[in-house]
């Protein structure tokens, strides 16, 4: 497989330009989430109206494929429901861990779909998902009314 | 058995017996190379380099065949199988002690305890010279130690109620002993002192026999983590001054599964078992139990037996190449990798830029033209996509790089089998990294 199947042009574009990065106030929840094999680590905020996700935010360091990422998630989920936010990181899982053979559905998943290269890399399905756990995990912690609190979730 | 006689087998074999050679062969990388099969792997179009010798060091043909050879002809359990097969692998498994033995310089075969890698025998250090410590001890290590000789002390002193310390690095990653000496790191409650011999990140040599003074002028027990020494210096740990000496098979061109701890006879004796069971007891009562004398003592269970075979034939293959001449084409091979990074943009290397007291490993940091920083695991997918193996991370070595202010770096470690045509294609490869990532 060649390098630049794996490092396409639009995760490249978002890794120079993250979008919705930094931290913002209010939020619901907060969680950071690190890879121990990298040390790739990712602070992120979620802001809920209702049940709309109306903000993402984060402050994240790590390598081009988490970082770009976490930008495409934060596009992805930011105006939807929680739960069609779970049902895109769900949908974004399968085609992490379908080695390559699952086809990623466009309509649903945007530029998340020039992800699918990274399947065939199993050391880097990791930090593809590092930003997508950490939205699932802050946005079931702000459903549920829970801790405010960063705990630190390790991958 | 016999109760008396203590041990159900002696690592007896008289070091004079083992044989060294004369004078080493002339080194020639081109010939060593073609002892290892793994190096003429391609990749695409790519022929493989390997610069992950730190990591894991590729094994010679010899090896591989000493260990097949073992496992087809010889294999049994040692030291309690009474039959013929057994008696191969017992002498087998006590002529590769001895030639470990040999090769560092241990004044006799049951110095050398073989444990299952160096994490082990770090943990043993730190289990049995433990067993005596109290609040208000303390154990000295270093920023620099690799999480092998980090976390071993950090659940001890957990254990003991005893203080972990540590020796910082000056910026331009030698060992602080000014700092140390001004602080009184090193005092009267120290018990333990444990530092790496060559760090895995930096590469610096540290000064084991001065070391060595500071430890016992308080009367502390020093521990080498020799892991990377041990491959790529001459090693003779009769001169080193230390009491107990760790490193690991896999690293010294042997298999995975075996690691050596290297003790003072006098120092070992005194120690108490670490892990129980079968082969480690004198004599066993359901009311208590004796011990076996060392090496004996601290290898409970089934060993790894074929792995000490396959390490006594590595060590015999280094012994040949002799340990000065590896160590001078690690010096030459490090040295030209140093000018060739120097030539790369926005490149920073860790750890000292000259070769004084330096070690084979470079690890380095790397930014865009734009000044971005480029993450050591895009350096390494990089590199992999034209067959070279590099390690991006933190090594196993968190601290040391939170002391330099970095999350992570990429490594690039050289061996016996590293040519400067790979060195000038790492240095191409990166120049290609950092255009990608402009």
């Amino acid at each position: 497989m060649k390098i630049d199947e794996l490092y396409q042009e639009i995760i490249l574009d978002h890794y120079k330009a993250k979008h919705h990065s930094g931290l913002r106030t209010p939020y619901d929840a907060e969680v950071y989430h690190v890879n121990p094999v990298c040390g790739d680590e990712v602070r992120l905020r979620i802001s809920l109206d209702k049940d709309v996700v109306s903000d993402v935010s984060y402050e994240s360091a790590g390598c081009s494929i988490s970082q770009a990422s976490t930008s495409v998630m934060s596009d992805l989920v930011i105006g939807r429901t929680a739960d069609e936010g779970f049902a895109l990181h769900d949908e974004f899982l399968a085609v992490m861990q379908g080695k390559g053979e699952v086809v990623p559905d466009e309509d649903r998943l945007e530029d998340a779909v020039a992800f699918a290269g990274v399947a065939r890399f199993p050391a880097r399905v990791k930090c593809a998902l590092l930003g997508w756990s950490a939205f699932k995990d802050a946005a079931i912690r702000a459903t549920s009314g829970t801790s405010r609190k960063p705990e630190v979730e390790v991958q | 058995m016999s109760v008396s006689g203590g041990p159900e087998y002696a690592a007896t074999i008289d070091l004079d017996e083992v044989a060294v050679p004369d004078e080493p062969i002339p080194f020639d990388v081109e010939h060593i190379r073609s002892d290892f099969p793994i190096l003429e792997r391609r990749f695409g179009d790519w022929p493989l380099i390997y610069l992950d010798s730190a990591n894991s060091s590729q094994k010679p043909r010899v090896v591989v065949e000493a260990m097949e050879d073992h496992y087809l002809n010889h294999n049994a359990n040692v030291a309690r199988a009474m039959h013929t097969l057994g008696a191969e692998a017992t002498a087998a498994f006590e002529s590769a002690r001895a030639r470990l033995a040999k090769f560092i310089g241990a004044r006799r075969s049951e110095e050398v305890v073989f444990t299952k890698n160096a994490s082990e025998a770090l943990n043993l250090c730190a289990y049995t010279l433990g067993a005596k410590l109290k609040p208000g001890d303390e154990i000295v290590i270093s920023v620099m130690e690799h999480h092998s000789n980090l976390v071993p002390w950090q659940l001890l002193a957990e254990r003991t109620g005893a203080t972990l310390r540590w020796f910082d690095v000056t910026d331009e990653g030698r060992l602080d002993l000014e700092g140390a000496s001004r602080q009184g790191l090193v005092n009267e409650r120290t018990k333990i002192v444990s530092v790496a011999y060559v760090s895995n990140v930096l590469g610096t040599v540290n000064p084991i026999n001065q070391l060595a003074g500071i430890a016992h002028a308080v009367g502390a027990v020093l521990i080498v983590d020799a892991s990377q020494a041990v491959p790529q210096l001459p090693v003779d740990v009769a001169a080193l001054g230390a009491d107990l000496v760790a490193f690991t098979g896999h690293k010294m061109v042997g298999p995975t599964g075996i690691g050596v701890l290297w003790g003072r006879y006098d120092l070992l004796v005194e120690l108490p078992p670490f892990l129980g069971g079968g082969e480690m007891i004198e004599v066993v009562r359901m009311s208590g139990s004796t011990f076996a004398p060392p090496p004996h003592r601290f290898e409970a269970g089934t060993p790894p037996i074929a792995q000490a075979v396959g390490l006594g034939v590595a060590a015999d293959y280094l012994s040949e190449l002799g340990m000065e001449q590896v160590a001078a084409h690690e010096q030459e091979i490090t040295g030209y990798a140093l000018q060739g990074l120097a030539a790369v943009p926005g490149l920073r290397v860790l750890g000292p830029t000259e070769m004084r007291d330096r070690g084979g490993a470079v690890a380095f940091t790397m930014s865009a033209a734009n000044g971005s920083p480029i993450h050591p695991h895009d350096v390494g997918q990089l590199l992999d996509a034209r067959g070279i193996a590099v390690r991006g991370g933190h090594h196993c070595a968190r601290p040391l790089h939170e002391r330099f202010g970095i999350q992570s770096s990429t490594r690039a470690s050289f061996y016996l089998y590293t040519t400067k045509a790979e060195i000038d294609a790492l240095v191409d490869a990166l120049n290609y990294t950092r255009d990608f990532f402009r």
